[in-house]
């Protein structure tokens, strides 16, 4: 059997940082590929350069025994190449049926077929077994909905190669398991699936054969039945992780923070709990349960109808420069859109959160003193390249992440909420957030994890607090078991609110 | 952060080409009288660029500046009129057009609505009040103190350049060596980034309205100090040519980026083109639509600039 896609010694270089040094990658119809490897191994390069986004500095592109140029994207949908991406790419303003047919519209003679267009969405979304309403515009989806959409749009293009770039991370456990029924059903219809993922387990389930990156060069390649989780970890990251939840166990201290019947109509209610010193309280539940919403009204970035914010017993106004000076601060989930200034250097991001204590005597700013700071916190965080001057937007996006967490951790906060913080993170890096996690609730500082990670709640959290629905429907001690959090987020086991 | 050197240096051969070109075809053009006006055209033009620099960063626009040059030109022709020490009419135009910038910068940064819907309107205002107020009369016989500053010099420079130089070195250190200089470009870049970081956004944008509408109260004692006469239309469509201005000095007109001394080379361009089609015995009707192509040039760049560190994968 031939290869469908099969790249040949490909090298790319950003600025002076080599990110895929000489990659052979083949594809075959009828297969799931897994690529793995840490953040900045390569991997959103390599399918970056597969999709047309990236041209490749040198190395070949064979498509179906044809090489080509994957100059533009267009050029790779036109091959039929559909990429999944983890940031969507589509219109919000637009509605389903139209983001599933942007760019390519039926036609009947000089009018849009808007008839066929719906009836083969239909189709798709039946295939895909969800229910989206079809004139709805794309922005009011949840995260989850919108990747479905845009896994709708490369079945409609009727795509021979599938890339998904952690199709996953927004996804539910049910969503996930539908997920993937329809890529197995895909392959065996002969497209060929590139599964780009950090869980580990969901590789194991899927893929065939799976592709370890490590500093833009392929050190395995081998079939999924033929590798056990230790030996691809130990081949992604280069050295043996040990400890997957470092958590050492305290007695907690004062109370900092402490929510008084936050509300929001709509979102959430009544919502009610503190946070002491020495403790990390995690916030679970599923999709859509208001667990990000919380976090986003304590800090003061959405409004709220009702309810208070205290830290160390003073209120706090619902404002973010207010908690910041006060001591609290958050980490967002959407990074990209959010977390930092892609333009700036990393050096400025590390720093903005305190740039009015970077001021000297002549109201300038001391970039000196920035720039040793950014330094000192590049090391504590291993972001690579270790260099303050470059923009933040020619980081991968795990090391995106940890710069954002750097501005964060350089506020001193006593408070720190983690939004996500290891979405799309790989297990070296996460590994290493936990482990500061833990040493700085060692250090005095509270921490409230908002998560949608399952063994990450359970192995992290001194006490979990589970949301349904907008209400705190669960109050569980460390030691919990996952059943006892899937039952309360899914409404099964309205448990006692407990203090 | 990324600088556009390329937009200097583009303008800069532009400035030099055009320079060899008169200096052959048409060397009068060199005369210190010519070249002191174009240089004094380019200063007061600079100043209102650099603060519609400042709200074109943060993400927004401000199309009332011609009307506010109009508003405190006349008011300090009035006032210096009326007797006013040269001072207080300075302070006078410069804090007018700061009190005109906060009405602009409270309306946007609370109506929520687009400025350039809000300035629009605020535009049409302040021309009608100077209308009812001066009923359309001209301002004539102005004192002779009136017009030192546009007319006099210090150490053989105009005193509208010395402007232009100061309100530079001002705004070069604000711009890299602040914390609301790098607010601004946060502000357009990603505001929510910002706002998550503890900037406050409408402190920031409001500042920026205030600061542009000083800075053209400046640029009204510049230019109108010039003159023996105020008409009542004064400072009609200054605002586009101030936005061309900027635009094509290399700010990105979504906000985030953009460089002093790429808007300083576009006044100095700008300035220039109109009198050097005259000493070409070209029409001067020729300098709107040359302005026109700058602007298209100047975006159609920014587009391949960005295509191509796309292709390379910076951002």
């Amino acid at each position: 059997m031939t290869a469908i896609l099969r790249l040949e010694n490909i090298h790319k270089s950003f600025g002076g940082v080599q990110a895929l040094k000489g990659v052979d990658f083949e594809l075959y119809p009828r297969e799931i590929h897994a690529v793995v490897g840490e953040n900045g191994a390569g991997k959103s390069t390599l399918i970056k350069i597969i999709s047309g986004v990236y041209s490749p500095d040198v190395g070949k592109i064979i498509f179906e025994n044809r090489e080509v140029t994957i100059e533009n994207p267009r050029i790779a949908q036109a091959l039929g190449i559909a990429t999944v991406y983890q940031e969507p790419n589509l219109y919000p303003d637009l509605s389903v049926l139209e983001n599933l047919f942007s760019g390519r519209f039926l036609k009947r003679g000089f009018l849009l077929d808007w008839e066929e267009m719906r009836q083969r969405a239909k189709e798709v979304l039946s295939l895909l077994a969800v229910d989206l309403v079809l004139q709805a515009p794309l922005k009011r989806l949840s995260r989850a909905q919108t990747q479905l959409v845009q896994i709708a749009r490369a079945l409609l293009a009727r795509a021979r190669v599938l890339i998904l770039d952690e199709a996953t991370a927004a996804l539910s456990p049910e969503e996930t398991k539908r997920l993937f029924e329809i890529l197995e059903k895909l392959r065996n219809q002969g497209v060929g699936i590139i599964y780009i993922s950090h869980r580990l387990e969901e590789i194991f389930r899927l893929a065939d054969r799976v592709t370890v990156l490590r500093d833009g060069e392929v050190v395995g390649r081998t079939k999924v039945r033929d590798i056990s989780v230790n030996r691809l970890v130990q081949l992604m990251v280069g050295r043996e992780i040990r400890d997957l939840y470092p958590r050492t166990p305290r007695t907690p201290g004062r109370t900092l923070l402490e929510v008084r019947n936050l509300s929001r109509r709509g979102v959430f209610e009544e919502i009610t709990f503190e946070v002491k010193e020495g403790e990390i309280v995690a916030l679970a539940g599923l999709v859509g349960s208001g667990r990000s919403e919380v976090a986003r009204a304590i800090y003061g970035l959405d409004a709220r109808d009702k309810g208070q914010v205290f830290l160390e017993g003073q209120q706090i106004p619902p404002r973010p420069w207010n908690a910041l000076r006060a001591g609290l601060i958050l980490l967002p989930e959407d990074r990209t859109r959010q977390g930092g200034i892609l333009s700036f250097p990393i050096s400025w991001n590390i720093g903005f959160s305190i740039i009015d204590y970077l001021r000297n005597r002549w109201w300038t700013i001391d970039e000196r003193r920035e720039h040793s700071l950014a330094k000192e916190m590049i090391q504590l965080l291993d972001v690579r390249p270790p260099k303050p001057e470059l923009t933040l937007g020619s980081l991968s996006g795990g090391n995106q992440q940890k710069v954002v967490l750097g501005r964060c951790l350089l506020v001193h906060p006593k408070v720190l909420i983690l939004d996500e913080p290891t979405q799309g993170v790989d297990v070296g890096a996460k590994a290493e957030i936990h482990r500061l996690m833990d040493r700085l609730v060692g250090e005095g500082m509270g921490i409230l994890l908002v998560s949608s990670d399952l063994p990450e709640v359970l192995g992290m959290a001194d006490r979990i607090l589970v949301l349904h629905r907008g209400r705190l429907v669960a109050h569980l001690p460390r030691g919990s078991s996952p059943e006892d959090i899937i039952k309360a987020a899914t409404g099964l086991a309205e448990a006692p609110h407990v203090r | 952060m990324y600088v556009d050197r390329a937009r200097q240096l583009s303008i800069l051969a532009f400035l030099l080409v055009l320079g060899l070109a008169l200096l052959a075809y048409a060397p009068s053009f060199f005369q210190p009288g010519n070249l002191r006006d174009i240089l004094v055209n380019a200063s007061y033009l600079f100043v209102a660029a650099v603060g519609m620099m400042l709200v074109i960063l943060t993400g927004h626009i401000d199309l009332s500046v011609g009307a506010i040059l109009a508003i405190c030109s006349t008011a300090a022709a009035l006032a210096s009129k009326a007797g006013w020490p040269l001072f207080a009419v300075f302070l006078l135009a410069l804090g007018l057009g700061g009190a005109l910038g906060f009405l602009n910068g409270l309306l946007v940064t609370n109506l929520r609505i687009h400025s350039i819907i809000v300035t629009l309107g605020t535009m049409n205002i302040f021309r009608g009040a100077l209308i009812y107020w001066t009923q359309g009369a001209w301002i004539y016989d102005l004192p002779s103190d009136f017009r030192t500053v546009g007319l006099g010099q210090f150490g053989g420079i105009p005193y509208p350049v010395w402007g232009a130089i100061v309100t530079f070195a001002l705004f070069a250190w604000i711009l890299t060596q602040t914390s609301w200089g790098r607010s601004l470009y946060a502000a357009g870049s990603n505001p929510s980034a910002a706002h998550l970081s503890g900037i406050s956004i409408p402190k920031v944008v409001l500042g920026a309205f205030v600061v542009n509408g000083v800075l053209v109260g400046l640029s009204a004692v510049l230019f109108s100090t010039r003159f023996s006469v105020i008409q009542s239309n004064i400072g009609y469509g200054f605002e586009l040519l101030v936005i061309t201005t900027v635009v094509v000095g290399g700010v990105h007109i979504f906000g985030g980026s953009g460089t002093l001394l790429g808007v300083a080379l576009a006044a100095l361009l700008l300035s220039t083109i109109g009198t050097a089609l005259t000493f070409f015995r070209v029409s001067s009707y020729w300098e709107l639509t040359l302005q026109g192509l700058f602007v298209l040039g100047a975006v159609a760049l920014d587009i391949m600039r960005t295509r191509r560190s796309l292709q390379r994968g910076e951002v």
